[in-house]
Order: C-alpha cells, then structure tokens, then sequence
C-alpha cells in the first residue's frame, strides 16, 4: 500500500471481490511476524472502602466505585436448613418465601415495591441456595436510600399475602417444572445426590409437589425466625462516601431486630466411587459431571490447585477444551472448576458431549485427569495459567457490579477484600513445583465420583465396556 | 509501508476517529477507569448474507478465525489472549460478526496483533474445518436441540414472518447445510466480507488515543486494500395479514407461543423505532408492566411473558428489517388465542390513551440505570460502540442511548403500540412433543 489513495487505486466500494485458494489467503510475502511482548501494566490504588459490623451482628462493606452514577447492593444471609430432617420442608418453604419476599409489606403492595425501586432506576431480586439467601440489586446513585428503604422493609415487613403466596406458588411450581427439563438440571440433582446423598445441601431446587404443600404460615414463620443479621453480609458498592453509606444503611435497617442467622453445616467428606448411569431417554447429548476433594482459599495449597485447575479446564487454553473440543470436536464445552463453601471446596470437572461419544469423551476426560496428576502443567503451561488468573481478577474487578459481588462472596465466607488485593501476590509466588504437587494430590483420578447423563440405549453399552460407571 | 491517516476528530464524547487507506474505519475511545483495555472487530456480514444452501455458514466461519492464521498456529490465539491474562469471544449476528478481547492494558499491542493477523491472513484449513463443523453442532445441540424452547423465537419465528431466504432462514444452519460446507465456500466468504474496508476496529480503555493510532497502523495498516461488497437490501413487504405456524418441541414441559412485528427502519425513523424499546419496556419490565400484570397477574393467563425490540433481544443490533417480539409461556389449558386476544387489548389500550407520563419515567429510568451499568462494563461499552459505529454509521449513539429513550414522549408510544396491528403479524405456537 503506498501513501494516500489516488485516483488510480480501485474504487473500494465497488468490483468484483478477489478471489483466492484457502492457501493463498493464509500467507503473505512478509510471512509470519513476531508476538509483541507485553507492555508495562499500570496498578490502581484500593478503592476507599469501610468494612464494619453493626450492633445487630451485620457485616457492612461499602466501597468508592464512582465511575459511573450507580450503586450495586448485595446481602448474602446464611440461610441453612439445621432440622437435620430427611423429610425437612426447609428448602421449599425457602425458595417459596424468596419468590414472594418482595411481594408486599404493611405499607408498599407488590406493584408499590416495584414502582418505587423503578422510579430510581432500581432493580432488587431474591434468590435462595442451601447455603444462603441473597439478594442482589441497584439503583442511580441518587436513589439509595429509597433501595435501601425498600430493601428493609421487605426484610422486616413482608407480609407474603395470601393470595400473591397462592399465586407465586404455582407459578414457581412452573418454573420448577420448566427447569427439570434441562438436562443441565438433571445432571446437578444428580451429582449432588451421588456426592453428598440426602445432606441440606443437595436441595438446590425443591421438587414441585413440596413446593405445593408450603403455606404462607409457614413461609411468615420462617422468614421471622431464620432471616437474621448476625452472621449476614451487606455490600455497598458505587458512587458513595463509604462512611456516609454505612450510616444510611444502619438507619434503614434500625428495624432489623438482632438474632444470628444460620450457617451450613460442614459437607460430608466426598466418597470416591463409580460414576452413576442417569438414564435420559431420548437426548441428543450427554453431561458428563466428576467430582473430587479440593480445599478454599484460606489452605496455603490453594493458589496451586487453581493453577493446576486452569490447566485441566479451568479456562479455554487447556488440556481438556483442547483435547475434547479442538482435537476431538466431541463437544462446544469442557470445564473444571473450583466450587466453594463456608467450610472448603470440591472440584467439578464436567462436559456435554454427542450422546454417540459418551464413552469416548469419558475416557479421554478420565485420561487428561491422570495425565494432570503424573504429567503436570509445564513451566509455560502454569505462567499461562498465572497470567490468566491475575488478569482475568483484574478485569471481574473493574465493574462496579463485578467488584460488588466478589467482596459479597470472600465476606460470607469470612474474609475480606485484603484477601483478593493480596491474592495476585500470593499467585505470581507459586512455583512449578507446587503446581505439580497440587495436581498430584487434587487430580487423582482414584479421588473421584460423579455421574453421566444419557440414553442408556446409546450409550450404556460403551460405558459398560469402558469400565468404572454404575449401570442401573 | 506506512500510509498516513486522516486527521483526527475528537468529538465531545471522547471518541477519536481514524480510516486507515485500505479502508479500515478505526474508533479509538479513551476510558482510565481501570487498566484494562479492549479491542474489537465488527465487520459487516451477518448470517442473512450466507449464500442459500450454506444456512450457518457465517457463524461457522466466526469459528474459523479462531483456528489460527499466518502468524499464529491453531490454538496460538487462544492462549496468546488467555496467557496475557485476558478473555476473547466473537459472536455472529443478523448483519455483522464481531471478534474481540478484553486485557490488562500491558497486552495492547498484542490484541492489535492477534486481531490484525487473522483479518490480513486466516489460515483455512480442511482439518479445522471438519473439527468445526463438529463443534457447532454440538453448541447447536447444546442451545436448540437438546433443550426446551431451543431457538425460540429467533429461530423459529423468522420463517413465520418472513418471505426472503436472508430474514428467515436458520442462522444456526442445518447440519446438512454445515455438512457440506467446505474450503473454498471459506475462501470465497472471506474475500468477499473481510475486507478492510467491510470492518470496524474499536478500542477502547486505559489508553493514549495517538499511541494507540499508532500501533494500530503498525498492525493493521499494511493489509491490503480489497474491494467491499455491494451491501443488499433484505426489504420485503410488510405481512399482508396474519400468519400462523405451529412447531413441537420434544423437550418443552408446557406450550408457548410467539408474536412477531415489523419493527420500523431505525435508519429512516429513529425515534419511531426508538418508541417500540420502550414500549417493550413498558409491556413486560417489572412487576408493574403492562403484560406483566393483566397475563401473569390479572387474568393468570401465562407463566411468564416477555417483550423484546430486535430479534436478538436489544435494539439497534440490525437494520432494516428487523423484529419485535411478544413471547409466553403458558398452561396446557389455557388457548393461545385468549393470550393474544389479552395482548391485542392492552396494546389498543397503550394505542388510545398512551402511557402515564410516570409509568414512563420509571420505564426510562430503568433504561438509563441498565445502561450505565453496561457500559460500567468495558466489554459491553466496545461491543456497543462498535456495534453502533458499523450498523448505524454512529459510535455516538449507543453513548446517547439513555437521553434518547428519556425523550420518547407517550404520543410517540402510544404511535408504536398502534402500529402493532394483528393484520401485520406472525403468530408461532410451540407444542409441547412429550419427551421432556
């Protein structure tokens, strides 16, 4: 190309377009060039922040984000089933109480609540887990103290009327329904269950007919006895003077009376065995889900296992996505991940997969596991990892939202926004060594269990002769 | 090798434009906030331009700039990106497909280079091809195929609505289609569309905007200059009356159903089409909405329901023509045509008296805060800009977005819900096949 464009160069938008071979689009007389190295990377300083607990035993975050006119509110409420019952009605009367939570209160109807959030810009929405209830919302900076307002009426005064109780009750049995069908569900209920049997924490979703039998007696008895601060997290992240912020929310939730909430029971240690056969007649795809013993953030291991981690599937440039997905185009997604709670974490390794390479994809799955373990990440394999891990922190961090949820999550879990500032530090300290230790130790394929989703009549007979899968 | 570039127009809103001499439109677009950069390139084909008998080719191909190129071997992109601590998609739209990543800033350069050697030289190969065809069928199976409501509606409602192959044809493709699909289908498909001169490269972050121009110069400028296609019109007339279809889904617990409207040219008439996302808004955002409350609340007609302008689920994604949507969930006793009859009332209702002047603040509040949020979001902001910059020729609005739905006025809504007339319609049905 010379300088500018002349009157004798082709009119650019016109002609007919050139037409080349595959072979000779791919090269040019220059012929490949070199990589450009990484430029110096600028550091922020932490945000203004104030991290406090108030009389009522809630945890207050508020942090300084202001780069853009909006404030992000998330309040993470250990909310845990302690009955110790099998035939406990506590995660159906849960997920029934966080549908109609926001359903009204002694001064604002279900359309009040809404108009009032929406005249801010707001938006503020109830979820339910074993472990906890969440709520998660925003709203124009200008506008926190009515989401804050709001916000502790519904934890104080909801009154779950009876008639938008009956209402949102068959509405989530719908819902529950609807995602029954995904087999993404399917498979979760069904690793859950092969790990941790009929323990609080394998209710991730009520079943419909429980759902059915929860009365708003039931959900107002609940929501008075278990939804409590002490032990919850509040987090305030946005355009805010973080002082200010942790005034406005202790006077709003004056009225939030002291009691501690309930936190979840340790996990039942994981037991190694076969996979389990979930017979889905009729798909089209198989998950494929395995699962092992890991350890949380606070085990000096952990920065190690999430290298080693990475390497395996935790992101796109790993043995498993590069295995299963680009040589073997056997799926659109293979992963591993870390799953925490309160008391430590566990790995899932998991993939859905054409229901005709079922075995195949098993055992290919089953082999980068073992290779991990006894042909651990290379020095490139674990600075890839490395610089992936600190840099994909950076960028979650970079939002208001993403930032306002990560303190959420390291605070319900006991600690503090130091801990992801110091976390690159501890990361760039890791060694090859140590790397290769954590995969030894973590990535035993004799450490795992799980399940594999799929019609039997596909794929049983593979699965029976690769060995290791229980077929009912 | 250097070429010189037109002199720089700073705008009010930070946005630095540039137009390489083989065409490349370039937007710079300083943002300090954090020290993360992001680069993207929209170039303009979607999946109405693949060639018939090629349904999915577009989308395909957006996986075929994954797999390497002349300086970069299969696999190289990904870890280059990921290596330097950043993440990269692309994703395939009605009229453009757009490849991008986000970095910590140190990695500027090294995004300019990935993004620069795959437009200049992809390598295209038999081998990544088959492997990719692979994987798209099974990302087919894993969002349509294998799961309830898979492609409902913008799969499914198009050929309802639509007559031309461009506007209703599947651009996930048919397996047969993606089967056949082979290497010189690639060749002639990138020397047609990825021209320099048929792309957008925006970036946008921690970044010195005369730096930044150039190393964009640097990596982009010496790809030659290659002739742009003749962009088509996908016109076609407007429905002469109501058109149904029913579909069976396998997987589906409960039934659904679709309405599908012309939405106007957003080119032609921004702030009528602008009316129809609020609107959208109006209908189905919040507890207080319009169909929220008379199908889910009111007369309990449905599970859920959900209005969207454009097909892909946000405004301006397309030009002309593009889709509004109305789509349910609803109990097996309950006959479609109450729900649409319930959906025609409250439109004639929006149509004659027009929105309270507070409802639609409210509505617009939630739209300037939802969009502050996106663009909170580096990735969301490039997308947009980008987006904006390549289909409505003006990075500035996806910026302006908030202060002109703020300015819709009730007439302008209330014009909108007029002009979704049952005349003038698709009406898709969705059966439930029982084997969920």
């Amino acid at each position: 190309m010379s300088g500018t464009r002349s009157a004798a160069e082709p009119d650019l938008r016109q002609g007919a377009p050139t037409r080349r071979r595959a072979e000779e689009i791919g090269s040019t007389p220059t012929g490949p060039r070199p990589l450009p190295p990484l430029g110096p990377q600028r550091t922020v300083p932490a945000p203004d922040e104030v991290d406090t607990v108030l009389d009522t035993g809630l945890r207050v975050v508020a942090v300084r984000r202001a780069e853009v006119p909006m404030v992000e509110v998330r309040l993470r409420v250990p909310f845990a089933d302690t009955s110790g019952r099998e035939d406990s009605t506590h995660a159906a009367v849960a997920e029934v109480l966080s549908t109609t939570i926001l359903s009204g209160t002694g001064t604002r109807t279900r359309v009040a609540v809404d108009d009032e959030l929406a005249g801010v810009g707001g938006e503020l929405g109830f979820s339910v887990d074993p472990e906890r209830l969440t709520a998660s919302g925003h709203a124009l900076a200008e506008g926190t103290d009515t989401l804050l307002d709001v916000l502790a009426d519904v934890l104080v005064n909801a009154t779950h009327p009876d008639d938008e109780l009956a209402r949102e009750r068959a509405r989530l049995v719908e819902r529950i329904e609807l995602a029954s069908a995904q087999p993404s569900v399917i498979a979760r209920r069904a690793l859950q269950e092969r790990r941790y049997g009929s323990h609080p924490v394998t209710r991730e979703m009520p079943r419909p007919e429980e759902v059915t039998g929860v009365t708003a007696d039931a959900v107002r008895a609940l929501q008075a006895s278990a939804l409590r601060p002490g032990g919850a997290v509040l987090v305030l992240v946005g355009d805010l003077d973080p002082s200010d912020a942790v005034s406005r929310v202790e006077r709003a939730l004056s009225g939030w009376a002291a009691g501690e909430a309930a936190e979840l029971p340790a996990l039942p240690a994981l037991t190694a065995r076969d996979l389990l056969l979930v017979d889905r007649p009729g798909a089209v795809q198989s998950q494929l889900r395995l699962s092992a013993p890991a350890v949380g953030r606070t085990d000096p291991r952990y920065a190690a296992l999430q290298l080693a981690n990475l390497s395996l599937g935790g992101y796109f440039s790993s043995r498993l996505v590069e295995n299963l997905r680009e040589d073997k185009g056997y799926t659109y997604h293979a992963s591993s991940s870390l799953e925490l709670d309160p008391h430590g974490a566990v790995l899932v390794v998991e993939t859905d997969v054409a229901s005709e390479v079922t075995a195949p994809a098993l055992l290919e799955t089953r082999y980068e596991i073992g290779r991990l373990a006894v042909v651990p990440p290379s020095a490139e394999e674990v600075e890839s990892a490395r610089r992936y891990l600190v840099g994909s922190l950076l960028i979650s961090m970079s939002t208001q939202a993403g930032y306002a949820s990560t303190v959420a999550a390291l605070a319900a879990h006991g600690l503090s926004s130091a801990w992801v500032r110091e976390h690159p530090a501890r990361i760039e300290a890791v060694t090859v060594d140590e790397v290769a230790a954590a995969a030894a130790e973590f990535f035993a394929p004799t450490a795992f269990t799980g399940v594999v989703v799929a019609d039997a009549a596909r794929a049983g007979e593979g699965l029976r002769a690769l060995g290791g899968v229980e077929i009912p | 090798m250097t070429s010189s570039v037109t002199a720089p127009r700073e705008t009010d809103r930070g946005l630095h434009r540039r137009v390489l001499d083989n065409g490349l439109r370039v937007l710079l677009v300083p943002d300090p906030a954090a020290p993360v950069v992001g680069v993207a390139v929209h170039v303009d084909v979607g999946f109405r331009s693949e060639p018939e008998g090629r349904t999915g080719f577009a989308h395909l191909f957006e996986h075929l700039m994954f797999q390497g190129s002349e300086s970069l071997e299969k696999l190289a992109h990904f870890r280059h990106v990921q290596a330097s601590g950043g993440m990269f998609n692309g994703s395939t739209h009605q009229d453009y497909t757009n490849y991008f990543e986000v970095l910590p800033s140190a990695a500027l350069e090294r995004a300019l280079f990935l993004e620069a050697d795959r437009l200049r030289a992809p390598k295209l190969t038999t081998e990544n091809l088959r492997n990719q065809v692979d994987v798209v069928k099974e990302e087919i199976r894993l969002n349509v195929l294998n799961r309830p409501y898979g492609g409902f509606p913008w799969i499914l409602l198009p050929p309802v609505l639509y007559d031309t192959y461009p506007n209703a044809h599947n651009g996930y493709g048919d397996f047969t289609d993606l089967e056949q699909a082979d290497l010189d289908d690639a060749a002639a498909f990138f020397d047609a569309y990825y021209a320099p001169g048929n792309a957008v490269l925006t970036v946008v972050g921690d970044l010195d905007p005369d730096e930044a121009a150039a190393l964009v110069e640097k990596h982009f400028g010496d790809i030659p200059a290659r002739p742009v296609p003749q962009r088509p019109s996908f016109a076609e007339p407007e429905p002469a009356g109501e058109r149904r279809d029913t579909v069976t889904d396998a997987h589906a617990p409960l039934p659904a159903l679709a309405l599908g409207h012309r939405l106007p040219d957003p080119d032609a008439d921004l702030p009528g089409y602008l009316a129809h996302a609020v609107l959208a808004s109006l209908l189905t955002d919040g507890e207080a909405a319009r169909l929220t409350q008379r199908l889910v609340y009111g007369d309990e007609l449905v599970t859920d329901v959900s209005a969207s302008c454009g097909l892909m689920g946000a405004p301006l994604d397309a030009r002309d023509p593009d889709t509004f949507t109305i789509t349910a969930i609803h109990p097996g006793d309950v006959a479609p045509d109450r729900i649409v009859a319930a959906v025609d009332d409250e439109l004639a209702r929006l149509a004659a008296d027009g929105p309270d002047p507070e409802e639609l603040r409210r509505v617009t509040a939630r739209w300037a805060s939802s969009l502050h949020r996106e663009h909170d979001r580096l990735m969301s902001r490039m997308l947009a800009l980008g987006a904006a910059e390549l289909v409505q020729g003006r990075a500035e609005l996806a910026d302006e977005l908030p202060g002109l739905l703020a300015a819709v006025e009730p007439a302008a809504v209330a014009a909108a819900a007029g002009r979704l007339r049952p005349d003038a319609r698709a009406v898709l049905t969705i059966t439930p096949g029982g084997a969920a």
